[in-house]
């Protein structure tokens, strides 16, 4: 004999189907950061400025040679409020050099495809500068997958997020160790390719050690989503890549590029650099084992 | 010979200089884009500013340290000798007889304490003249708190006893040596400051720009030199209210603080600013420093240097209620240039006995302007707000004059 269940009572935690609807949202980098999570690879996403040099699309090809599984590229801006030293001196350096928007992503047009997904990161006057539309359109034309807007936090995405999706851009958006779990769940819910976790509250820059807030804010993400979360801040050597990945999907390494690219590094030693970073995220096991 | 008149008329409904409409909306402008990591501290000062503003003790415990450690009332002083030269009937607001010598301390005591009340330690501020850095750590000291000033450079370097004020009163002075090094600069750095720091500190905002509640928050506390105007423009005035309001504009805290008196009335408000620095008359649309307002930005989105004589004015922005009440013709903006604010600085000086901060200065230099020119028909009654004192200034005077 049995009596029929009754409905069940909402489930705090992890839901199988938060999973799920995440999947069937999922554009293409999203579709290609899970594929990659999901055979164990740890994710590695190496940031760099546009324009910060002649021939600047070569990095992004050895970045790519490295094992990068996306690439992030800053459209300088020039009061960027969330970046420290290193990236504030590289968007001045590219903006000195005459880099912008439209010649940046002009310059990413004439590249061959690098074979992974590009995601332009910037500040929101420039997405306002000619309009989030022709904005979005213009990422698109140029190949570019995903966008970062660190000065754009969730309460204020509604006009970009919608054009975005129309433009097929995925809009990543950022959490932060001070962010309230219900915030963290719409964050999560509303952002595309990957959630990216802002490791500590401070700015971008290498730091001696990963912040202790790290490992909290990605438990906290990874119990309301699915979705990829990429660890950013303060992720600089392969010790700290190896542990950043026991508690995400992978890392977002910018200023550790940066201040290399700015000492003068070509791409050959970037992709000496981000294949230590490759080696380590291979060598270390997924978050939570 | 000017056929259309610049003021629009009647008086906008929404531009009666009240609580901004939701997520800190002035029309277009304002809102809260800030890194996530400062959400939630925005979020704080919000909740907190607002209970403490309904809060009849914590009005009266700012109203009791204006009195008593700021010094208000300031007093109305009708201009006689310049206003007799200029055929105009001008009024001085003296924000410049306030303690530490301009209108910035009255937001500051607000935001100390409110910081108090939230149980923060610290003060964060930025400071371009150096005024709004000597009121923080003026209040810090009074309230027993630290202060941790930004400051860009070059403004270091211009307004060199300013710097030793702090210092003197036990604030931190952190140089800032990016971009400009003025106060756009010094105000990047106080929010990277900020994000690393919002458990025990709060950021002080000297002006009616960053992410609300800022804009607002700021407004209201400035508010007292409108209010206070107000009432003495009604004692002294046959008309009751002036015809003109005039103040300057960088970030626009003074003016705000002033037209807010007066934006329900049949005056004409007058903002104006640098023509170097000039976010209200020819800036564009964007966001920079958490709001969506007007700045000076290039062709390619980028910000562009402000530049200006005076310190405080050196700012490619404007605070976005500002940029509603131009967008709605409440107020309008016009700007004027250093040499003419220079000149005006001396006049007052050798008609009137005071000595101007050069950014009050500018307002004075367009009333002076707006005089000879006919935009001030001659009998007209003009409130300027005098922001703050010259003594800061007179290094650079002495090199310019």
């Amino acid at each position: 004999m049995t009596t029929p269940a009754p409905d069940p009572a909402p489930v705090p935690g992890p839901v199988l189907d938060l999973g799920l609807e995440a999947a069937a949202d999922a554009g293409a980098v999203e579709r290609r950061l899970r594929s990659r999570r999901d055979t164990g690879r740890g994710l590695l996403m190496p940031y760099l400025t546009g324009g910060i040099a002649t021939g600047w699309t070569d990095y992004l090809r050895a970045f790519a040679a490295a094992g990068a599984d996306a690439i992030e590229i800053g459209l300088p801006f020039s009061d960027p409020t969330l970046d420290g030293v290193t990236i504030q001196r590289a968007s001045d350096l590219a903006l000195a050099r005459g880099a912008s928007t439209r010649r940046i992503l002009t310059e990413l047009s004439g590249m061959p495809d690098p074979g992974v997904p590009l995601v332009a990161s910037t500040y929101y006057n420039l997405v306002l500068h000619d309009g989030p539309e022709a904005f979005c359109a213009a990422l698109r034309r140029a190949g570019v997958g995903g966008l970062i807007v660190p000065d754009l936090p969730v309460h204020e995405a509604d006009e970009l997020t919608d054009v975005a999706a129309a433009a097929g851009i995925e809009l990543a958006l950022l959490a932060s160790p001070a962010t309230p779990q219900p915030r963290l769940a719409e964050i999560s819910r509303r952002s595309r390719g990957f959630v990216y976790a802002v490791s500590l509250m401070g700015t971008t820059g290498e730091r001696a050690a990963l912040a202790a807030s790290a490992a909290g804010l990605t438990g906290r993400i990874r119990r309301v989503t699915d979705r990829p979360v990429l660890l950013g801040f303060g992720i600089s050597t392969p010790d700290q890549a190896r542990e950043a990945r026991r508690h995400a999907d992978g890392v977002v390494v910018g200023a550790a590029v940066m201040r290399r690219v700015l000492d003068g590094a070509g791409p050959d030693d970037l992709r000496d650099f981000l294949t230590s970073l490759r080696q380590a995220l291979d060598a270390s096991p997924r978050p939570g084992v | 010979m000017r056929n259309v008149s610049p003021w629009r008329e009647p008086v906008p409904p929404d531009g009666t200089m009240g609580e901004p409409r939701a997520r800190g909306r002035f029309g277009q402008y304002g809102g809260r884009y800030t890194p996530e990591s400062l959400a939630q501290a925005c979020r704080e000062v919000d909740e907190a500013f607002r209970r403490a503003w309904a809060d009849p003790g914590f009005r009266g415990a700012l109203a009791r340290l204006l009195a008593v450690h700021a010094g208000r009332p300031t007093p109305l002083t009708p201009a006689h000798r310049l206003s007799e030269a200029l055929g105009v009937r001008l009024y001085l607001k003296r924000e410049d007889l306030t303690h530490t010598g301009s209108h910035k301390i009255n937001n500051v005591l607000g935001q100390a304490l409110l910081a108090t009340r939230m149980g923060r330690r610290r003060l964060i501020a930025e400071t371009g003249a150096g005024q709004h850095g000597v009121a923080t750590a003026t209040a810090a000291a009074l309230l027993g708190l630290e202060a941790t000033v930004f400051m860009g450079e070059r403004d270091i370097e211009r307004q060199a006893l300013n710097v030793f004020r702090m210092r003197m009163l036990g604030a931190e002075v952190v140089p800032v040596t990016a971009g400009s090094r003025t106060l756009k600069d010094a105000t990047s750095e106080a929010m990277r400051h900020w994000v690393g720091a919002t458990g025990d500190s709060h950021y002080c905002v000297g002006s009616v720009v960053g992410p609300d509640p800022y804009p607002w928050m700021v407004r209201e506390l400035q508010r007292v030199i409108g209010e206070e105007a107000r009432g003495q423009c009604a004692a002294e005035l046959r008309t009751g209210v002036p015809d003109h309001v005039v103040a300057c504009v960088g970030g626009g805290s003074n003016a705000a603080g002033t037209f807010a008196g007066f934006a329900d009335t049949t005056a004409r408000l007058v903002g104006v600013e640098a023509q170097g620095g000039a976010g209200a008359s020819r800036g564009r649309p964007g966001v920079m420093h958490g709001c969506r307002s007007l700045f000076l930005q290039d062709d390619d989105g980028q910000i562009t240097p402000a530049h200006s004589a005076a310190a405080g004015l050196d700012y490619p922005g404007v605070g976005p209620e500002h940029a509603h009440l131009r967008d709605l013709g409440r107020a309008r903006y016009v700007t004027v240039t250093d040499e003419e604010a220079i000149a005006a600085a001396v006049r007052l000086a050798r008609t009137e006995g005071i000595v101007p901060a050069l950014e009050s200065a500018h307002a004075l230099a367009w009333v002076i302007r707006a005089a000879g020119d006919g935009d001030l028909p001659a009998g007209s009654t003009v409130l300027m707000t005098l922001s703050g004192r010259g003594d800061k200034d007179l290094s650079t005077l002495k090199e310019l004059l």
